[in-house]
């Protein structure tokens, strides 16, 4: 516990990412086995549920403070941060409780769960009064969840390749899956996996950067594969020894929502597959809005799967006979998927084969991206042919060109103060659209605005606060943004009776006045039938 | 019982705190004819006045800062009188020659307190509660999360710091306030570890104080210094100091940002410095309800920072707080032009 809050405290005071790496490194080197499986583990957002709710959490941290709930909620917004909050405003103790190691709290915390209130009550209690301010805040984020401080887990993975002498992509690869620290070891994990665990191992996922400029950059077209970017869930299906796993790209075991692909069963052994689960009916790919209803199910019962019937759309072949071909080229890749797809084509398995576009041109390839949005698709992949398939996101081979976003131009209507870096800069804002000379919520974006703009309406909302609701001020209507977005579709669930996908702010329109802003109507002549 | 003044002894204008019965402004931030000035900080000290009052160790300052200006210092405790008003000066603990105003007519005394602070910086006069019925005070960490650590700990990780930055033969670049902070910084610097350079804006501010005040040795950066002699040093600069073409002078270096808003882990990233230091001239929040305790008063108008909750808080404590619009900033989190 001492070490893992120092090494927070280390991971905090710097920004730059070798130091972070480095701070990493030797803690993993110094640090127990049983307590470095569970800083991997809390690294890699496999946290245990929380045993309190931060609403109790937060009223025995004001009441122990001596002060009124209101002000401490204040404060937190301010701060921006609860496990921070709470370790700030209680006042440090002189007492100090007998350190205690990370694995044992981690096991005591997970026994609290089911326990009473009044229980659960004098634990956090106690710990908040014996324990210093650095180590306070690190057992709240413990407690809380969450733990955001700036390590991704490939920088973990980076740390641990070092610091064991091992290959980051080995590593990777071990960490996939759903293992607990609780039902296995670091030896188990890292350096000794056990064969019936390895059955079930996804690959770690490639993921795609986003083109920033046109792909000409990228030099000659012919040694790309193109293909559609399928707007459904990422999903790695596995066959191994007579088993089939489905996962998705949060590393979440995902077979039991998909129950029709137990009839990939029929492919041989040895056989993993990447695609994109798509919502299918009537041989059209159907809107993602569809597949959502899936996903949110707990019991997937036949009718569900009559209404909205999937498709795994598959696009690469990480492993063939048994073997590990990621490090072959992409073009060697799809020549074996394509030759699986054809042979398997007549048992009517819920798949489609993504189609490598043959563009003869740069030129050729922009035009079809503005196709895209008419067949559900996002845009485009540009895949180096000769390239393995990489582990995350790394930079150059695989290339995501999306169409170009909807837009519309809303008014600023509600803001609310930042979190993190943008605590007290109000920065979170809520946008509407007229609907005749009201205007109507349609959105709510917090990116696109550079550090200079967010100051500037940071200072217009503080001048211009009509009224406040906690954090939240409703703001003077003046100020216009165009608002891009990638998706929309008719909503039941909000008031503007639509919903937009990954609303941000493109621009400030300063040369607009809110009457020139758009109507509710234009929004939804948006939405394709 | 003493006789209610017919117009509240102060009162918030457009221009600043007005005095009418003495026809006098206090920390003024529209020009005026007679403006007593709390201390040196440009939010509180502007340009523009005919006549300027002020406590005599900050003369200095505000010449410094302002040029030429009629001014006029007094002592701390002297009073003065302006059409039967009296003043006086009382040690705020901001910075060197910052003053709370006392305001006292037929018996009813009013103080403001510019900006303050508790903790002894040991190059401040401490601050000194004064007895009133209306606390003007300033509210900039008026909310509970502030707890400033002990700031002798906070000067030992500074020199520490510079220590480890000067073995792997870096510098160390300093941020902090020309006025105020960066003295209170440079004076506990431990100069066995390398040279010390200034940055000409906390040099010459600097400067001022010679002679009244103990510093280790320290020079200007100029432009004929060169990377080899900023290896391994300390350079103290403002916080405003980030521009790029100045910071590539100075070779390998770490940057260190001495503040109140330190505090915060979302502050440390936004300034994103490497080394942040917990060091405030302002008063953390047990500072504040200590001093509007110490001073036993019944009225408390809260003038910048977290105004309304600070004034919510004191409410529900029994106070009669209120919180008045004022242009005063305090210290800020972002850099800004001022000195």
């Amino acid at each position: 516990m001492i070490a893992f809050s120092t090494l927070i405290q280390q991971l905090d005071q710097t920004n730059k990412t070798n130091e972070k790496v480095l701070a990493l490194r030797n803690y993993f080197l110094s640090t127990p086995p049983e307590d470095v499986l569970w800083t991997i583990a809390l690294l890699s957002h496999r946290r245990p549920p929380r045993p309190v709710t931060t609403t109790l959490m937060r009223t025995w941290a004001a009441e122990l403070a001596g002060l009124p709930l209101w002000l401490f909620e204040e404060s937190y917004h301010i701060v921006g941060d609860l496990a921070e909050t709470i370790a700030l405003v209680i006042p440090e103790s002189t007492a100090t409780l007998k350190p205690q190691k990370l694995n044992m709290l981690m096991e005591a915390i997970i026994a609290l769960k089911p326990k009473g209130e009044d229980e659960k009550k004098k634990f956090i209690i106690d710990h908040w009064q014996s324990l210093t301010g650095l180590q306070r805040f690190a057992f709240n984020k413990l407690i809380t969840g969450g733990l955001r401080i700036g390590i991704s887990q490939k920088l973990m993975t980076r740390a641990l390749a070092q610091a064991f002498e091992m290959e980051e992509n080995h590593i990777a690869h071990r960490l996939m899956g759903q293992w607990t620290p609780q039902n296995t070891t670091l030896d188990q994990l890292l350096f000794n996996p056990n064969p019936e665990d390895l059955l079930s191992q996804p690959y770690p996922f490639y993921l795609a950067h986003p083109l920033q400029d046109r792909p000409d950059q990228l030099g000659e077209c012919a040694a790309w594969i193109v293909e559609h970017k399928w707007d459904g869930m990422r999903g790695q299906l596995i066959l191994r020894q007579g088993k089939w796993y489905c996962w998705s790209r949060g590393e979440e075991l995902i077979s039991e929502k998909f129950p029709e692909f137990e009839a990939f069963l029929s492919l041989p052994n040895g056989t993993v597959l990447d695609g994109e689960i798509l919502p299918y009916k009537a041989g059209k790919i159907q809107h993602f809005a569809l597949l959502q209803k899936r996903i949110g199910r707990k019991n997937i019962s036949p009718k569900l799967l009559e209404q909205y019937p999937v498709v795994l759309m598959v696009y690469d072949l990480l492993e063939w006979e048994g073997n590990d071909i990621r490090a072959k080229s992409a073009v060697e890749r799809r020549e074996l998927m394509e030759r699986l797809f054809d042979q398997y084509q007549n048992q009517n398995l819920p798949w489609l084969l993504s189609p490598s576009l043959h563009l003869p041109s740069w030129r050729a390839v922009g035009g079809e991206r503005q196709k895209a949005t008419a067949i559900q698709s996002e845009g485009l992949m540009l895949k180096r042919a000769d390239s393995p398939y990489g582990v995350g996101r790394k930079k150059g081979d695989w290339w995501k060109w999306k169409s170009d976003p909807l837009t519309i131009d809303a008014v600023l209507t509600y803001a609310m103060r930042g979190h993190g870096r943008r605590t007290n800069l109000y920065t979170d804002y809520t946008f509407a659209l007229w609907q005749g000379d009201t205007l109507v919520t349609f959105a709510k974006a917090y990116s696109g605005l550079t550090d200079e703009e967010f100051r500037k309406v940071d200072a217009y909302v503080k001048k211009n606060t009509l009224e406040r609701f906690g954090p939240v001020r409703r703001v003077k209507p003046a100020l216009v943004f165009e608002i891009a977005f990638e998706g929309i579709a008719p909503s039941t669930r909000h008031k503007s009776g639509v919903a937009v996908r990954f609303p941000r702010i493109l621009r400030w329109r300063h040369d607009k006045k809110i009457t020139a802003a758009n109507t509710l109507d234009e929004l939804k002549a948006l939405i394709v039938q | 019982m003493k006789k209610k003044n017919p117009v509240p002894l102060l009162e918030f204008t457009s221009k600043g705190i007005y005095c009418s019965l003495a026809d006098v402004y206090l920390d003024p931030w529209r020009p005026v004819a007679k403006a007593i000035i709390s201390h040196g900080h440009a939010d509180h000290a502007r340009w523009g006045h005919k006549q300027y009052i002020t406590h005599q160790d900050n003369v200095a300052i505000l010449k410094h800062r302002l040029g030429a200006i009629v001014v006029s210092g007094k002592a701390y405790g002297e009073t003065f009188s302006i059409n039967n008003v009296t003043f006086s000066f009382h040690p705020s603990g901001h910075v060197i020659g910052a003053a709370q105003i006392r305001v006292e007519h037929r018996g009813e005394v009013w103080v403001f307190t510019g900006d303050y602070k508790i903790k002894n910086d040991g190059l401040t006069l401490p601050f000194e509660p004064v007895k009133c019925h209306t606390f003007i005070t300033e509210s900039t960490f008026g909310i509970p999360v502030f707890h400033w650590p002990d700031p002798v700990e906070v000067h030992t990780a500074i020199n520490h710091w510079w220590a480890a930055n000067n073995k792997a033969g870096r510098a160390s670049l300093l941020l902090g306030y020309s006025l105020g902070k960066a003295q209170r910084l440079l004076h506990f610097l431990d100069p066995s570890i390398g040279p010390i350079y200034t940055h000409s804006a906390v040099g010459n501010m600097t400067a001022v104080f010679e002679g009244t005040h103990a510093f280790p040795p320290y020079q200007n950066l100029t432009a004929e210094t060169s990377k080899k002699a900023l290896a391994g040093s300390l350079i103290l600069a403002p916080p405003a100091a980030t521009e790029a073409s100045w910071l590539r002078k100075l070779g390998d270096y770490r940057s260190g940002f001495a503040s109140g808003w330190m505090h915060t882990r979302g502050a440390r990233r936004r300034r994103a410095v490497d080394q942040a230091f917990v060091l405030s001239d302002h008063a953390d929040w047990p500072g504040l309800l200590a001093a509007v305790k110490a001073t036993q008063c019944e009225n408390v108008i809260t003038t910048h920072g977290y105004t309304d909750l600070f004034a919510q808080y004191l409410r529900e404590k029994g106070w009669n707080a209120r919180t008045e619009k004022t242009n005063y900033e305090g210290e800020s989190i972002d850099p800004k032009p001022t000195l």
